[in-house]
């Protein structure tokens, strides 16, 4: 989340697309309803109606995999309408750049691509730069090459007749969300959007997400209270997870991981750290070798020094160009390249995409290490359906895990911030938090590497102390991750004495002097204490929930992030009610003389870009200052499939043809190619678009709730919900037993026929959708008929993340 | 002064945290269920399921509605249980609450226990396999402690409300007024009759066969309008033992 849970009872206009909010955050409605009762409008776009669209002023349906189309009409509709917010674009946005002519778009395809490899040169999409290397801009937004443009020309072709036709959602329902929402562009106007794994799991994903991103730019929606771009996060810490690199492309903090080709710190530092040659551009991230040798200090501790270029060459390299994400590993897993397995806190038989292909995958592997609360279908995957465990010599070691409420540590929550929580009971039986597990097996390995091995330097020289009395030490570890000086040094003009915690990231060092492991959190916990084990109820100033000295948030505890966008080139809020920050420096002659701004920590601490008078200032910064030139990003030529995002089809689709453009699929979209990796697309076989979802009910793969009786009475089931068209058609009662099956696995449901979901019309034609929760599995309910819906999704995904397609597939429903 | 509930329909989520938050409270076993089609379960309320979220889908001036209703006893003000029993060791009202307690109905006969079930309005009390009742006991245990219900704890949108009566009735009359705004024909059911107020946005049989009293007067069976005719004499008699 770019803002924060309280935050969004600031909203004037809440759009919930891509998430169901009530039933899988129930407790976000808590706020939701709090702007509602203020006036706001809640808006719900999903394709069936759900609890949280039982609650919406306005719900209109779309088929599953069409969101770009959907919200593409959107950025017509502010277009055309010029309702977007004139004045946040031509400052704070790339909207005024000046893009290069050698930037097309012609038959769904951008400039650069390059068929063989599905994959674009990216730098036919650069912008124009002027003498000074800086980019060519007309804040006039008249110029036909700049980004508005480029924008209005781009989605110009997404009327509401062909979005209707693409989406199924009738045009009038269209028009109604678009101008609810486009109303936010008015000044002093937020409107927010709450989305989840129903923007995020698609061969689109990521332009789902930007697209939306680009309409909160348009609108002046970026920074404000109530505002921005919020990702709700399917699991209490899996924020936490993402800034300390759960991902295989990125280190702690969002850097990055170095590729074969970064020979050297010298060169990998230089391939990653941006360089601007605006002065007005605070270009952040050219303090990433600051943050990369800091992390490097962390890993190595003394052994670290800058003759050994801090250890750089002890960790591992990906090859240029290839990937290592979940469906890549599981992947080469099947194809028999990888030997050995941890599955740590996750369950993989039932939460990857293409179930079946992950299960036989793990049959390749010599052994499997679980580590895990409970055994469940991936530790016994060997004994599961279709499996003969007399041919499968896997060994499988379990490892019990702890529950969080018996450990302490933090969690970073949807809206960054970092909780410490206390021990409650101790573990039970053998079991032990993750932390003591990850130690003692860092002892073990360090054991065995001393008598020797291909490569033991990273294993040795790796930093090992995060204990006390032999124990795990969680606030070691969160010390470590703010990070220490590590030599008495001079910084800022102040004497920083060796061993004391670095009070914020704007003190860390590339020189060696100072250790963090993620400079992210730097601030989080320094010689005043734990800043996340705070828990003050008093508000800010602004009065608008920010609650600063409870717990604590990256970064610097900035609650709600882009907050310079919230005022105007003089400082001053657009909002002037629900303010943000504010600028309340000293005035003489029309001139800032002083520098102070109050509210929340705002995005630096620069002057204004403005004086009173409006004379520009030389000593401003840009608003977006994580962006190399410090614009929001409506033209975001970084992206691997278009620097604007493009209707196209999912891979499975019921329609032979994207009426968009001519490309049916996204061609950057990764596809493999084993056996198991079947895709049926307009297949007469398997007419009916299919999703998955959760329900409040149950949790992931059901493996914390299934076991639980209580829950497992509310639902007992794996269900397909379906319209009672569908079920007329096919002679399906409701509550009867039914086969689901796509291209490549069945599934056996209970019929839900329902007034929830509607046929739509696509292009003419009656298209039915169904949905299924993924929440189940073989091992539990005892009856072993309960599986999971990943048995049929496909293993393809985003370009840019490699998120499964999970969200829209094309299945059968048969009668049992 | 005695406790009342508001619950806001028109806020619930059908998260169904109550309904869960009432078998951890008072250690109820779960049923076996199975999906009949619709997310509601189990699929009554029985002697171990105290509390029920309905789920209605009802198109209402052509429009979907999913209608949550949080059905649990009513804990009336002059409860029909109460009156038919004629038992204060059986069921009695816990004079600083208002609760209705189900103590010990093992004191009924099998006859009792059929004419208590039929003369409650809402279709509440449940019969165990041992012969008994039981409902919903308004956390008394917890409420006499402090604490608010079990539902009312778990419940993140409001929809579950707790607390003295007279400001119950002043939140409820306010939640109307919200509610009237969006829902012309938003309404409180029962409230002068009834500790446990919903407020609902449509006609309240659309939510839930019983959400209303079967007769909006409450009607006085045959049985109890005896024993109000004795209950001078009983009461005479109590006070000379």
């Amino acid at each position: 989340m770019t803002n924060h849970w309280i935050d969004i009872k600031n909203s004037d206009c809440i759009l919930i697309m891509g998430s169901n909010a009530a039933e899988n955050h129930p407790i976000s409605f808590k706020y939701v309803q709090m702007a509602q009762e203020k006036g706001a409008k809640l808006i719900s776009v999903d394709p069936r109606f759900t609890r949280t669209s039982s609650k919406a002023d306005i719900y209109t349906a779309l088929r599953s995999g069409t969101d770009i189309a959907f919200l593409g009409g959107m950025i017509k509709y502010i277009l055309d309408k010029k309702l977007y917010n004139k004045e946040y674009v031509a400052n704070y946005t790339n909207a005024p750049f000046i893009v290069g002519k050698a930037f097309k778009f012609r038959n769904g395809l951008f400039s650069g691509y390059e068929a063989k490899n599905r994959k674009y040169d990216k730098s036919k999409w650069a912008f124009d730069m002027d003498s000074k290397g800086v980019p060519k801009m007309d804040r006039s937004l008249k110029n036909s090459r700049c980004v508005l443009k480029l924008l209005k020309k781009h989605f110009s072709r997404y009327n509401t007749k062909l979005v209707s036709e693409i989406t199924g959602t009738p045009e009038s329902d269209l028009v109604k969300v678009y101008k609810t929402y486009a109303a936010t562009g008015a000044m002093g106007k937020a409107g927010t959007v709450m989305y989840a794994m129903g923007w995020t799991q698609h061969t689109v994903g990521v332009q789902n997400i930007r697209t939306m991103a680009m309409i909160q730019l348009l609108l002046g929606n970026m920074g404000v209270a109530g505002g921005g771009v919020n990702a709700l996060r399917g699991e209490s810490n899996v924020q936490g997870s993402t800034d300390h690199c759960l991902l295989w492309h990125i280190w702690p903090g969002y850097l990055k991981t170095p590729r074969a080709s970064n020979v050297s710190l010298a060169a990998y530092n230089k391939k990653w750290t941006p360089k601007s040659n605006d002065p007005l551009s605070a270009n952040w991230w050219q303090n990433y070798p600051k943050y990369s040798v800091s992390l490097l200090k962390s890993f190595f501790g003394e052994n670290a020094t800058k003759a050994n270029d801090f250890g750089y060459d002890w960790l591992p390299k990906v090859d240029d160009g290839t990937d290592y994400s979940w469906l890549t590993l599981f992947d080469e897993m099947y194809k028999g390249t990888i030997k050995g397995f941890f599955a740590w806190g996750m369950n993989p038989a039932c939460s990857g995409a293409n179930s079946n292909k992950t299960r036989k995958a793990m049959e390749n592997l010599d052994w499997m290490v679980n580590v895990n609360l409970f055994d469940n279908e991936t530790g016994s995957f060997w004994k599961g359906p279709g499996m003969n465990p007399s041919t499968i010599k896997t060994e499988v070691f379990m490892l019990p895990a702890c529950v969080s409420v018996e450990k302490e540590g933090s969690i970073t929550n949807s809206g960054r911030w970092m909780q410490w929580r206390y021990q409650g009971p101790k573990p039970l039986g053998n079991s032990l938090s993750d932390g003591h597990i990850i130690m003692q097996l860092g002892h073990k390995i360090k054991e065995v590497y001393k008598e020797g091995g291909v490569f033991p330097e990273p294993i040795l020289n790796l930093k090992w102390d995060y204990e006390t009395n032999g124990e795990y030490d969680a606030h070691k570890v969160a010390k470590e991750i703010n990070g220490y000086f590590t030599r008495d040094v001079k910084v800022k003009g102040k004497l920083c004495k060796k061993g004391t915690l670095v009070p914020s990231f704007a003190w860390l060092q590339a020189d060696g002097s100072t250790s963090s492991a993620n400079w992210l959190y730097c601030h989080s916990y320094t010689e005043k204490g734990n800043m996340s084990a705070r828990r003050s109820k008093v508000d800010a100033p602004n009065n608008i929930g920010l609650y600063p000295n409870f717990a604590w948030c990256w970064p610097v505890n900035r609650r709600i992030i882009y907050n310079r966008a919230s005022v105007d080139p003089k400082g001053q809020p657009w909002d002037k009610k629900d303010w943000v920050i504010r600028f309340a420096g000293n005035v003489e002659n029309g001139k800032y003389v002083s520098k102070k701004w109050i509210g929340d920590v705002p995005d630096g601490g620069w002057y204004p870009l403005e004086n009173p008078d409006g004379t520009k200032r030389k000593d401003a910064k840009h608003p977006f200052i994580m962006r190399k030139h410090g614009h929001g990003q409506i033209f975001g030529p970084g992206r691997a499939d278009g620097p604007f995002p493009e209707h196209y089809e999912p891979l499975e689709c019921p329609i032979e043809k994207n009426l968009m453009n001519k490309q049916r699929m996204n061609p950057t979209a990764p596809v493999y190619g084993t056996d198991a990796d079947a895709y049926l697309t307009c297949d007469p076989r398997f007419p009916f678009v299919s999703t998955t979802y959760r329900v409040s009910e149950h949790w992931q793969t059901g493996l914390m709730t299934r076991p639980q009786p209580w829950l497992l009475e509310l639902q007992p089931q794996v269900f397909v919900e379906m319209s009672e068209e569908l079920g007329k058609l096919r002679g399906f009662k409701n509550g009867e037993r039914v086969i689901v099956s796509s291209a490549r696995g069945t599934l056996e449901c209970t019929a839900i026929v329902t007034k929830r979901f509607k046929p739509f019309k696509i292009a003419g034609n009656t298209v039915h959708q169904v949905g299924i929760p993924w929440h189940y599995g073989w091992r539990w309910p005892e009856s072993g008929a309960e599986e999971s819906a990943n048995l049929l999704t496909p293993s393809t995904g985003d370009p840019n993340t490699r998120i499964p397609e999970t969200k829209a597939f094309m299945v059968n429903v048969t009668k049992k | 002064m005695s406790k009342s509930f508001l619950i806001d329909t028109t806020r619930c989520t059908a998260c169904r945290g109550c309904q869960v938050a009432c078998k951890q409270w008072h250690d109820l076993p779960a049923e076996k269920t199975i999906n009949r089609g619709t997310y509601e379960n189990p699929a009554d309320l029985s002697f171990n399921t105290y509390k029920l979220v309905r789920m209605r889908e009802e198109v209402i001036n052509r429009k979907l509605n999913w209608l949550f209703f949080p059905e649990q006893c009513r804990h009336c003000i002059e409860a029909t249980c109460l009156e038919t029993a004629g038992d204060p060791e059986a069921i009695y009202r816990d004079d600083k609450t208002g609760a209705i307690i189900f103590a010990n109905t093992k004191r009924l006969n099998a006859d009792e226990i059929t004419e208590i079930i039929e003369s409650c309005p809402y279709n509440i009390p449940r019969k165990g396999p041992d012969g008994t009742l039981a409902k919903c006991d308004m956390c008394i245990d917890r409420v006499v402690n402090g604490l608010v219900p079990a539902c009312v704890a778990t419940c993140p949108t409001g929809a579950m409300n707790f607390g003295d009566r007279n400001e119950i009735l002043a939140l409820a009359g306010k939640q109307l007024a919200v509610a009237k705004k969006k829902y012309p024909k938003a309404m409180l059911i029962d409230a002068d009759d009834v500790s446990v107020i919903y407020l609902v946005a449509y006609e309240p049989k659309l939510y839930c066969d019983d959400a209303m009293a079967s007769n909006a007067v409450f009607d006085i069976t045959r049985q109890m309008a005896l024993k109000q005719m004795i209950r001078p004499l009983t009461n005479i008699a109590s006070r000379l033992l």
